[in-house]
């Protein structure tokens, strides 16, 4: 394979879906990206199990009863608050993502005079109010879930 | 991973970890460890610099105006993609590790291919685009206010160094994805008052692999070394292809400059030459 | 119109589920928080509680909306997951399969909930 033969080595240093989980020293943004992603596929398979599982009322009184019995099982009480967490994380994060996709809570352009500021560093504080919030809701759902009678 | 030591070993010293591939070797990329002098102030591009000059002159790497202008030193550094130039390297700790940029086809040790970014950009048609017949030869100027500068003034200052696609991580999945510079770029010419020509530059941006594919991960705003804000950018052209999309937001373009009334050319200054570009054949003076 | 038209639909159907869904999530799983405040729900997981609701026409039009908003949303998300990491050849395949997962869930989800209101 040296110079003159047709083959010449091809390196491309593509991350791949690996970049999504660790790709270099960036901010928590995009693991924010990555959470919302992953929460997103989680509910739509939830999404589609949930739609079939309903369908189990049209065979009758004893077939729903015993699919609401199952779900009383503990692992489905811990699958439940995981969905429940994947839900309040993806909307917060979502209604988040809303209103900066068209461009609100960014700021406005402005020259780059060094030490350059970022839409990012303006938007920050947004992000972290959401977590905030998020995590008292979590709380109270894990109140419910786990600790009261339902 | 062999260890090779600077000339002058007495002063504080750096590893650089460098990655090395030649394309026509049979061998495997692999890394290499180089001991550099550090003195305060000097840049990884320095550092390798010295490697290429004192221990290695088979490294190849890719450099130009040494001050962050040319965009051609951009690298993989210490896990971030950074331009080489300006970045110090007793910032860095006693290991450097330098690679070249990710997302990228590699040329040569830490030389990347910047083709896929190029392909991107002219693809947006990153220049102003009227309805009416451009002004060649240029016969007046148009108006702009300082407000309408300031739209985009911030992400003129793109130097296509490439880092922000490195950084992304829908290009690190998507190779048709239309990329964060080429979006930031489509914005700067579509916010320019001067521009009529987000029409024309729709197609290339709003279709299955382009604006949307964008989640706001922000990290091509982090890497970005001249603060142009890709990020920004590319949610601002979200709210322009949307309004476009509904039919609204349309604006005139910039108009021209009147003719000058009653100014008189200074008797000092003298003629231009007589254009060349669209000039008839009736008005050429030979 | 573009990819923008597709997202725009995505957007109005999350803006959509974010009030929605909330209203369903509250209801079917914190009634432990709901009762602690005042307002007992009962068990509205048992069987005579869900056919009760099903024949009411607001839950009829909630749940239809509610399952045509989640559909489109969570189906045009997995089609962007999907354009982003699959090769450019059959891409058409992908948007195609995923449409007609949507549609098969959406006519199931449908049909148990009209069958529900008609009893």
């Amino acid at each position: 394979m040296r110079s003159g033969g047709a083959a010449r080595l091809q390196v491309r240093r593509r991350l791949g879906v690996r970049g999504w989980i660790y790709a270099g020293r960036y901010g928590i943004d995009r693991y924010l990206y990555v959470l919302q992603r992953v929460s997103g596929l989680g509910l739509v398979l939830y999404l589609l199990l949930h739609i079939y599982e309903t369908g189990a009322r049209l065979r009758g009184e004893a077939a729903w009863t015993a699919t609401m019995a199952l779900f009383r099982h503990p692992v489905f009480v811990f699958l439940e608050f995981v969905v429940f967490a994947g839900f309040i994380y993806h909307a917060l994060n979502g209604v988040r993502l809303m209103v900066a996709e068209l461009g609100w809570l960014l700021g406005a352009p402005a020259r780059p005079v060094y030490p350059y500021g970022s839409s990012l560093s303006r938007h920050r504080p947004w992000v972290y109010a959401l977590m905030l919030l998020g995590g008292v809701l979590l709380a109270l759902a894990a109140t419910d879930i786990f600790a009261l009678p339902g | 991973m062999r260890k090779q030591a600077a000339p002058d070993s007495a002063a504080a010293t750096v590893t650089l970890r460098v990655f090395r591939f030649h394309p026509e070797a049979a061998a495997s990329p692999r890394y290499q460890d180089y001991r550099v002098p550090a003195a305060p102030g000097m840049t990884v591009l320095e550092a390798l610099v010295c490697i290429k000059e004192h221990l290695d002159a088979t490294l190849a790497y890719r450099s130009s105006c040494r001050m962050g202008i040319c965009g051609s030193c951009g690298m993989f550094v210490n896990g971030f993609p950074r331009l080489a130039c300006q970045t110090q390297v007793q910032t860095l700790g006693s290991l450097v590790q330098v690679g070249p940029l990710p997302n990228y086809p590699v040329i040569r040790d830490v030389v990347p291919d910047l083709e896929p970014m190029v392909t991107h950009h002219a693809a947006v048609r990153p220049f102003i685009i009227r309805d009416e017949r451009e002004q060649e030869p240029p016969t007046t100027e148009y108006l702009q206010t300082p407000g309408e500068l300031e739209a985009y003034l911030q992400f003129a200052y793109c130097i296509k160094c490439g880092l922000c696609l490195a950084a992304c991580p829908t290009v690190a999945t998507d190779p048709a994805f239309t990329g964060p510079q080429a979006l930031a770029q489509a914005y700067r010419y579509s916010a320019d008052s001067r521009d009529w020509g987000f029409t024309a530059r729709r197609a290339a941006v709003d279709h299955p692999h382009g604006l949307w594919r964008c989640h706001l991960a922000g990290a091509c705003t982090e890497a970005c070394p001249k603060g142009v804000d890709p990020a920004l950018a590319i949610q601002l052209l979200k709210r322009l292809a949307l309004a476009a999309a509904l039919g609204m937001g349309r604006r005139r373009p910039a108009p021209l400059a009147p003719p000058p009334v009653a100014v008189q050319r200074r008797p000092d200054i003298p003629a231009p030459p007589p254009p060349i570009v669209g000039a008839s054949p009736a008005a050429d003076p030979t | 119109m573009g990819e923008s038209r597709w997202w725009l639909i995505s957007l109005a159907a999350a803006a959509l589920m974010v009030v929605l869904l909330t209203i369903h999530m509250g209801l079917m799983h914190l009634t432990g928080l709901l009762r602690a405040t005042g307002v007992d729900l009962g068990d509205v997981r048992s069987f005579a509680e869900v056919t009760a609701r099903g024949r009411s026409v607001t839950q009829l039009v909630f749940y239809l909306l509610l399952l045509a908003a989640a559909l489109y949303h969570g189906l045009y998300g997995l089609r962007s997951v999907l354009l982003e990491v699959t090769p450019p050849r059959g891409q058409g395949l992908i948007s195609g399969l995923v449409l007609l997962a949507g549609l098969v869930a959406f006519a199931y989800g449908a049909y148990v909930t009209v069958r529900t209101f008609t009893g």
